[in-house]
């Protein structure tokens, strides 16, 4: 009920500044819907949306398959196959993402390219193998957690009912870790959303990027970066909400 | 090598890290013969037996568990197959029901249909005698119960041998017996057995050898009856004093 207050008062917040903009230093009209002119605005800002929702939702499936291939090897117990996955782990979380975005999107091309492979990287797919790079060492972390919180004897006790080691992961161990995987990724689902900003950069036309080309034109940025929070806001905000309800099913599960 | 001779370890040692868990162990088993050990807390008995079918790995020596040796390429997945395990703390899948935590084993690793696998699993629920459980979830049974259902998963992969690691000292002790007419059933049976227990009255009953370990080390075995009458060694003697004390 909290945070419905706190959408409530950001709203009211603007309409009271909206209602100031008859004095010339606000300029509420650009996003006014009562205008043609802003209602073309808004449509412009919050036709982002999908693009922002896209890329973050492919993002999150293609982190959530690179973090689960990172984390097994990473629980062996031959520090050969452990290493190469811890090495991964530190090596992406140490790299901000901005210059992982750039790197990827202007140089990984030319790597490719060296290699016998030429692609091309469009800034979707650029932002998308970053975002999904860059948040794997999370949800790898988030996978071993889980995983070695399921007791040692459970695994012992497959292993000797014949199970192969994917079958005793898929059968026995990952089914009972989801219950602690499940609302983490969630949580990383959100990190994304607003991770996907960075996205504007190298021009994708999401949210963030349709702001900043609005603002160049009608230079009312107040107003219309105003709008660009409020979209995150909803954004987040019911994704949260999904997550907390997630958290909660999969909390009544584990005491069931 | 002796065509009845099942299990044969040979001076096996293992430590974990500095610290020698086993020293140089021999121990061979015959078919269908059921051996006791016993030891006092942290004389490896625990470790002795996982290293039988590849729950520990050893450091020196060799075991060879029905012709396969551990060691050979995919050794350990042919011994698992013939060995069944059961464990101090049961380690039913909780997030299955009773007759799932039976026929998963068959199913994935054997192959077998939902249907073949139920009729198995149900057949072996009746040996322990709690077919009627075959719906609910382990945490929904007792101990001894939940300890049955154990030995019945173990029992539907038709292992040759079965080892046991202290069965029964989780349990209530209104609920042991329940558990060990199911060993002394399957000791009946002919089953190869290898039971870590400090159950003296189930030792006297069932056990073709008596294996005292102390300090990684098999101090003493002999039969029973020589055993209880008069071990041989100091060490033997006083362990057992103090347990058939209580
Ligand atoms: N994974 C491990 N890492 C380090 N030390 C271990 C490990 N497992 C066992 N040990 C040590 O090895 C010794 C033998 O352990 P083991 O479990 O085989 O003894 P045990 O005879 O089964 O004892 P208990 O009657 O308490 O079950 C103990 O001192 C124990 O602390
Ligand atoms: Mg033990």
């Amino acid at each position: 009920m909290k945070r419905f207050f706190k959408i409530w008062m950001l709203l009211g917040a603007c309409l009271f500044l909206a209602a100031c903009s008859g004095d010339g230093t606000w300029g509420w009209y650009v996003i006014d819907p009562s205008t043609a002119q802003g209602q073309t605005n808004i449509r412009f800002l919050v036709g982002g949306f999908w693009a922002t929702i896209q890329l973050s939702l492919i993002a999150t499936a293609l982190s959530m398959t690179i973090g689960l291939l990172v984390a097994l090897p990473g629980m062996s117990s031959n520090r050969w196959i452990r290493l190469p996955s811890r090495v991964y782990i530190e090596f992406v979380r140490a790299i901000p993402l901005l210059p992982m975005l750039f790197w990827v999107f202007y140089g990984l091309p030319v790597v490719m390219r060296s290699l016998g492979f030429p692609i091309t990287i469009d800034a979707f797919w650029g932002a998308i193998i970053t975002l999904a790079i860059s948040d794997s060492a999370f949800t790898a972390e988030i996978y071993r957690s889980g995983i070695q919180s399921i007791p040692k004897g459970q695994t012992e006790a497959a292993r000797t009912v014949g199970l192969t080691y994917s079958q005793t992961m898929r059968y026995v161990v990952l089914p009972q870790a989801i219950r602690r995987i499940l609302p983490p990724l969630a949580n990383q689902f959100i990190y994304i959303v607003k991770m996907s900003a960075f996205a504007s950069v190298i021009g994708m036309q999401e949210l963030t990027r349709r702001a900043n080309e609005l603002v160049v034109t009608e230079y009312r940025p107040l107003e219309i970066y105003s709008l660009l929070i409020l979209e995150y806001l909803v954004l987040v905000l019911i994704i949260s909400f999904f997550v907390r309800w997630l958290e909660r099913k999969m909390g009544a599960d584990e005491s069931r | 090598m002796n065509a009845d001779r099942v299990i044969e370890i040979r001076s096996l040692n293992k430590s974990f890290g500095d610290f020698q868990v086993l020293t140089n162990v021999d121990l061979n088993v015959s078919l269908g013969e059921r051996i006791v050990i016993c030891g006092p807390s942290g004389s490896g008995k625990s470790t002795l037996i996982r290293c039988v079918n590849g729950l520990e790995q050893y450091d020196s020596g060799g075991i060879t568990v029905d012709g396969i040796s551990l060691s050979a390429p995919g050794g350990v997945d042919r011994v698992r197959a013939e060995v069944g395990m059961v464990f101090q703390q049961f380690n039913l899948f909780p997030h299955l029901t009773v007759i799932e935590n039976l026929t998963l084993g068959p199913m994935k690793a054997r192959g077998l249909s939902r249907k073949d696998a139920d009729a198995l699993a149900m057949e072996y629920l009746e040996r322990v005698k709690i077919p009627e459980q075959a719906q609910k979830r382990p945490r929904d049974l007792s101990g001894g119960q939940q300890q049955r259902v154990a030995i019945a998963r173990s029992l539907c992969m038709a292992p040759k041998i079965m080892l046991f690691d202290e069965p029964t000292s989780a349990l209530d002790p209104e609920m042991i017996s329940e558990v060990l007419d199911v060993m002394v059933e399957l000791a009946r049976d002919g089953m190869t057995m290898l039971v870590v227990t400090h159950e003296m009255g189930f030792a006297r009953k069932v056990a073709d050898r008596m294996v005292f370990m102390d300090g990684g080390e098999i101090v003493e075995t002999g039969t029973p009856a020589e055993v209880f009458e008069a071990p041989k060694t100091q060490r033997f003697k006083s362990f057992l004093d103090k347990i058939l004390q209580h």
